[in-house]
């Protein structure tokens, strides 16, 4: 019975389970569950990347499964075109670009208040800031859509940049809350040798503040700098049809593609919409956010521990 | 002189704040009150402009017992939340013990579960849904889904189908929730683990009477956000409804701000709804 006595039970017991939790098995068996998870999520993105580069044969043929047999770019450049990707793209960094920037700005400027300075119903107004991160848009959206139209602001991106710049943004109230955690978690002292120096307020703001902030600054700029990319219902009512962004023009995707490549009846050459073509369209209009993802990825990636939006 | 200091102190504050007070009346709260009002006309839109005509309630009880489309949307999207919604949550707190756990690599399981956080929007999910990218191949051969319906009743039978077959998606909306959970984890005080175990505490345990309840805080946050990113989602039915009313000459923006106040009305519930029994848990 020495070979399975007690004594080398708990000793396998241990290698492989580990007294808290950290033995091979348990290691092997977090991989295992973080692999398939893993899997689970990336396989939309497989599906599309293999699908866009199906030609007719690939999509008809029962043999084809996942994986094209050759690759097949006349997708993109239809997708491309119907999209009428170089200029969209161009419109699209620019209705999220600055909207974005102009919102970090004011958001920083807002949160400070809230995070370093006394005044009276301070508490009342902060509690409206996280208020408005609730209210959906849909419910100001058409008391909003017309106040543009009186202005004559729709179809420009000054319908976004107002809202945004008086920190009514989309999802203000999210950053104005990362930068008042932010700056309460900076220690003051900084900002106070600096007022027994005579500085100003904005001065200290703008020359002290601002730099020890500059993590806080990344992080709401990129989150809402691909939020306003994404969004869709604002874009398509405000923006109308002269600011066209990827996304609107990928909702329009089928209707756009019989525009541009009309199939006449009993014609042997017109190429109808086919999945290929809508996963390269997807695609296409994808790549510039995985890019920024893929560069900017430990912004995103940490943004909750930096931004220390979770309190202590 | 000391007053004065205060005074300055609080002007300071508020000119710092006043571009969102400013912000704030003009594009949130009048337009909140001008929806309201729209609510209770019947709001044309004319060549002349704008014409309102007071008819009290009758948009809301219009939309409560005549609309038969817009109850049902109602209802689907408030049973659709109030099933996922708990997914997400769970599901985010599970990832985020797993990324969490001492193992190499988690930098790049961390990078593939938040990927989809940054390349959502409306038109891709509806993309690749319609494309079929969203269901996983030889699910329906592991679970016989017309046994599913004999074997349940029709309504939870629904939920589960709806579930199987809109998984993927569930799993896209909790990356930022399984980031929130994990900086909560990495905030937890390792000696009361340390201090549990030599109390003979199995992990098992420790998970239930330390870990969960010190997750309380991070829970309503996720309850929370989780509820509000499902109800403001471009592909959310209801939206798609009360936009559509919105341009509908027969019903017109009176009745689309009805449809919106109660849309909000039922969100607001769930958020309640979702809080409270957290905190009742609790006690």
């Amino acid at each position: 019975m020495g070979f399975l006595s007690r004594r080398v039970i708990d000793r396998w017991k241990r290698i492989l389970w580990g007294f808290t939790g950290e033995g091979i098995l348990f290691k092997l068996i977090i991989y295992f569950l973080l692999t398939l998870v893993g899997f689970v999520y990336l396989y939309p993105l497989f599906y599309m990347v293999s699908y866009s580069f199906m030609d007719t044969d690939d999509l008809i043929d029962p043999l084809v499964n996942l994986l094209p047999t050759s690759l097949y770019l006349d997708n993109f450049v239809r997708a491309a075109a119907v999209m009428d990707f170089g200029r969209t793209l161009m419109q699209t960094v620019l209705v999220s670009f600055l909207p974005a920037a102009l919102q970090t700005v004011s958001a920083a400027l807002i949160g400070y208040g809230f995070a370093r300075f006394r005044f009276p119903l301070k508490p009342v107004l902060f509690a409206l800031v996280l208020a408005t991160f609730i209210i959906p848009p849909q419910i100001t959206m058409i008391p909003q859509f017309l106040m543009f139209q009186e202005l004559g602001l729709l179809g420009s991106i000054f319908a976004y940049l107002i809202p945004a710049f008086f920190g009514q943004g989309l999802k203000s109230g999210l950053f104005i809350l990362i930068f008042y955690q932010f700056f309460r978690s900076i220690p003051k002292a900084l900002e106070e040798a600096a007022q027994i120096d005579g500085a100003g307020s904005y001065r200290i703001f703008a020359v002290i503040s601002v730099p020890m902030a500059v993590p806080a600054f990344i992080i709401s700029f990129l989150f809402s700098m691909v939020w306003y990319w994404n969004e869709t219902t604002l874009a398509a009512l405000y923006l109308g049809d002269q600011l066209r962004t990827l996304p609107l023009q990928l909702q329009q995707f089928a209707a756009a593609y019989q525009k541009l490549y009309p199939v006449a009846p009993n014609s042997k050459t017109g190429r109808s919409l086919n999945e290929a073509i809508n996963m390269a369209g997807t695609f296409l209009n994808m790549i510039p956010l995985l890019i920024v993802y893929f560069v900017a990825q430990r912004w995103f990636v940490e943004s909750v521990e930096r931004s220390g939006i979770t309190g202590e | 002189m000391r007053l004065s200091h205060r005074w300055r102190e609080a002007l300071t504050g508020l000119s710092f704040i006043s571009i969102w007070v400013v912000g704030f009346l003009i594009f949130t709260l009048l337009p909140l009150l001008r929806t309201f009002m729209f609510s209770l006309n019947e709001v044309r839109i004319t060549a002349e402009g704008i014409r309102t005509q007071y008819i009290g309630w009758d948009n809301y009880r219009a939309a409560l017992l005549m609309d038969v489309q817009f109850g049902d949307i109602l209802v689907q999207y408030a049973m659709e939340t109030l099933v996922t919604v708990p997914i997400i949550v769970v599901f985010a707190l599970m990832m985020a013990l797993l990324l969490n756990a001492k193992v190499r690599g988690k930098g790049v399981f961390r990078t593939i579960y938040f990927l989809p956080v940054v390349i959502t929007s409306g038109p891709v999910i509806k993309q690749l849904i319609d494309q079929g990218a969203t269901t996983l191949p030889g699910i329906e051969d592991v679970i016989e889904l017309s046994l599913l319906e004999q074997m349940l009743p029709g309504l939870l039978a629904d939920m589960v189908t709806y579930l199987l077959g809109s998984f993927i998606t569930i799993l896209w909306f909790s990356g930022v929730q399984m980031l929130i959970f994990l900086a909560g984890l990495q905030k937890l005080d390792a000696s009361i683990y340390e201090a549990a175990s030599i109390d003979g505490a199995s992990r098992w345990e420790t998970f239930w009477k330390l870990t969960l309840p010190m997750m309380n805080p991070m829970i309503v946050v996720n309850l929370v956000y989780t509820v509000i990113t499902q109800s403001v989602f471009a592909l959310n039915p209801v939206i798609d409804y009360v936009q559509k009313a919105m341009y509908d000459p027969a019903l017109g923006m009176g009745y689309s701000a009805a449809l919106a106040w109660l849309y909000f009305a039922v969100m607001l519930i769930m958020l309640g709804l979702f809080v409270l029994l957290v905190r009742q848990r609790n006690r």
